[in-house]
């Protein structure tokens, strides 16, 4: 049981997705010429290459709040796009709960990732099931909140949360989108993951695997 | 031969430079006209900016579609462009730099094609703009009738269009009218603008250096988006006039009666200037067999799309009041009348 997660396991986290990202810009580019305009592989690697050169940057006792505040200017300085203010705004309403905090629980967990995903479907204007990221934030975010009712341990916490992360992506396959490029295909839109689901899928599933192994 | 096995070849040197080298290159050559600010390299506004009591005139958009956006910074356009990353939205950072650069006091506009991405960062731009009290509108270019029908006009995506409406409104901003009215007259030239295209072959990211998508040998694709989003449909590529007359047949529906008009005929990339003028023949003719007045034409690369091979026809219906303001002298570096 881990009941607690400090700033520099948060900065692992971090730096943990960055590589993952890194892993999987082409396979993410992919899924984007599918629907949309390809470019998210790239977009999420350069972002994620600025947050990685942005962290060991970051001075010691930076407290949550102000971590994602830096990592989220520079995401978004990198950036721009679509996924540049949706992700940026996720990581400022999350870090906005967690202020002063250096060390967090299950709980204060869960109202990060709440916030976070309250703050990409407020940015980008979208609901659920228009096949956009926030098909896999809010589904994730509220398992991670019933479930930091039931333990306060943040690993199962965070599992829960990646297998509702990975079956939501999936879903986004079979939808129709209404929101960005790819609303413009129509029923085409069918049959693709939508990316930005997937770039999403792999941040909850990067946050568990690594607070596993920390 | 040309989908199976595509190889895209690109004189750079650094696909995650890209951007950075354009630009340098564009203000080395073009320094008489152009400057950095905030010596940010993705926010280019005029050597003598800001001007004085005149509206300011912000366009940007993602980096490959050149000459969009560098290129229509000057006298009578565009103040200042931000941009962004190969076809992403640039981020508020350059958005803001370059809105304090040009803003001489009487605002600013924001004008850019109708993307979710640019929307946000330049709407992020804005806010943190007007809290430092520069007064900022946005007029979105919505030009492509492929992506979405004349009844949703404001859902559809902006491409070769954003010329005619950026022209538009930085004229009306160099003649000295104010923001409000400067804006009234870009959404004006937005609603009568109206654009449709076609592709032949797909371009590709420097990043990927993957198509944007594939055609068979022997396919065009009708309606496609200026970032290879899809279009409404694949068919057998066919000639050249039957092309431009399925274009202009959507087009022509929208024309409601209007007498007089300004052609653009633009290449996505790496369509030759012989086929643009191909199109344009046809264009014209089928114009005058309908008595609408041709008031102008453009023939060239406008709103490219990387390499991509595919032309599109943007008419603007053109009235007492906008016609003017498209005649108004310009010199931008890649642009000028």
């Amino acid at each position: 049981m881990k009941k607690n997660l400090n700033t520099k396991e948060f900065l692992k986290i971090l730096l943990e997705i960055s590589n993952e990202i890194e892993n999987s810009k082409d396979y993410l580019s992919k899924l984007d010429r599918a629907i949309g305009d390809g470019d998210h592989g790239v977009t999420m690697s350069i972002g994620w290459i600025a947050v990685k050169e942005k962290i060991s940057l970051i001075e010691d006792n930076l407290t949550f709040d102000k971590i994602c505040i830096q990592v989220a200017s520079s995401f978004l300085s990198a950036v721009g796009a679509s996924a540049g203010p949706l992700y940026a705004t996720a990581l400022m309403r999350g870090g906005a709960k967690l202020k002063d905090c250096s060390d967090i629980n299950c709980s204060q967990l869960a109202d990060f990732f709440d916030a976070a995903a309250n703050g990409i479907q407020e940015r980008g204007k979208a609901n659920l099931y228009d096949k956009t990221m926030l098909d896999v934030w809010l589904p994730a975010a509220k398992r991670i909140k019933e479930t930091s009712t039931q333990t306060e341990d943040i690993i199962e916490t965070l599992n829960q949360g990646s297998i509702v992360a990975h079956e939501s992506m999936l879903l986004t396959k079979d939808m129709l989108s209404k929101k960005g490029r790819s609303s413009k295909l129509g029923e085409r839109s069918k049959g693709h993951i939508d990316p930005g689901a997937a770039s999403s899928e792999l941040i909850f599933r990067t946050f568990y695997a690594t607070c596993k192994n920390l | 031969m040309f989908n199976k096995e595509m190889v895209f070849k690109k004189i750079i040197n650094d696909p995650y430079q890209v951007v950075d080298e354009m630009v340098e290159g564009i203000v080395l050559a073009h320094g008489d006209l152009l400057k950095f600010a905030n010596n940010n390299k993705r926010a280019v506004v005029r050597k003598d900016a800001p001007i004085k009591d005149k509206v300011g005139v912000l366009i940007g958009g993602g980096s490959g579609h050149e000459p969009a956006f560098l290129g229509y910074v000057g006298k009578g356009l565009a103040d200042g462009a931000a941009i962004g990353n190969v076809f992403a939205s640039p981020s508020p950072d350059p958005i803001v730099d370059a809105t304090k650069e040009i803003n001489g006091g009487k605002g600013v506009v924001y004008m850019y094609g109708n993307y979710a991405g640019d929307i946000m960062n330049f709407d992020m731009a804005a806010e943190m703009c007007q809290m430092e009290d520069i007064p900022v509108k946005t007029v979105l270019v919505t030009d492509d009738i492929a992506s979405a029908p004349i009844e949703n006009k404001s859902e559809r995506r902006g491409v070769a269009g954003d010329f005619y409406v950026f022209k538009i409104a930085g004229a009306a901003a160099d003649v000295g009218m104010e923001l409000d009215e400067v804006c009234r007259l870009a959404e004006k030239a937005n609603d009568m603008t109206i654009s449709m295209g076609v592709a032949l072959g797909p371009c590709s990211l420097p990043h990927t250096l993957e198509p944007s998508f594939v055609l068979e040998d022997n396919e065009m694709e009708i309606g496609l988006g200026i970032h290879g989003e899809a279009g409404v449909r694949k068919g057998n590529l066919q000639t050249a006039d039957e092309i431009t007359t399925e274009l202009m047949e959507k087009i022509l529906n929208e024309m409601n009666g209007s007498k007089k008009v300004s052609v653009l005929i633009n290449g996505l990339g790496s369509t030759p200037l012989m086929e643009l003028y191909i199109m344009y023949k046809k264009t014209h003719e089928i114009l005058n067999k309908n008595q609408i007045e041709i008031h102008s034409s453009f023939v060239g690369e406008y709103v490219t799309s990387l390499e991509m091979n595919g032309a599109s026809i943007t008419i603007i219906k053109l009235d007492e009041e906008l016609q003017p303001l498209l005649e108004r002298e310009t010199l931008c570096s890649m642009f000028r009348v």
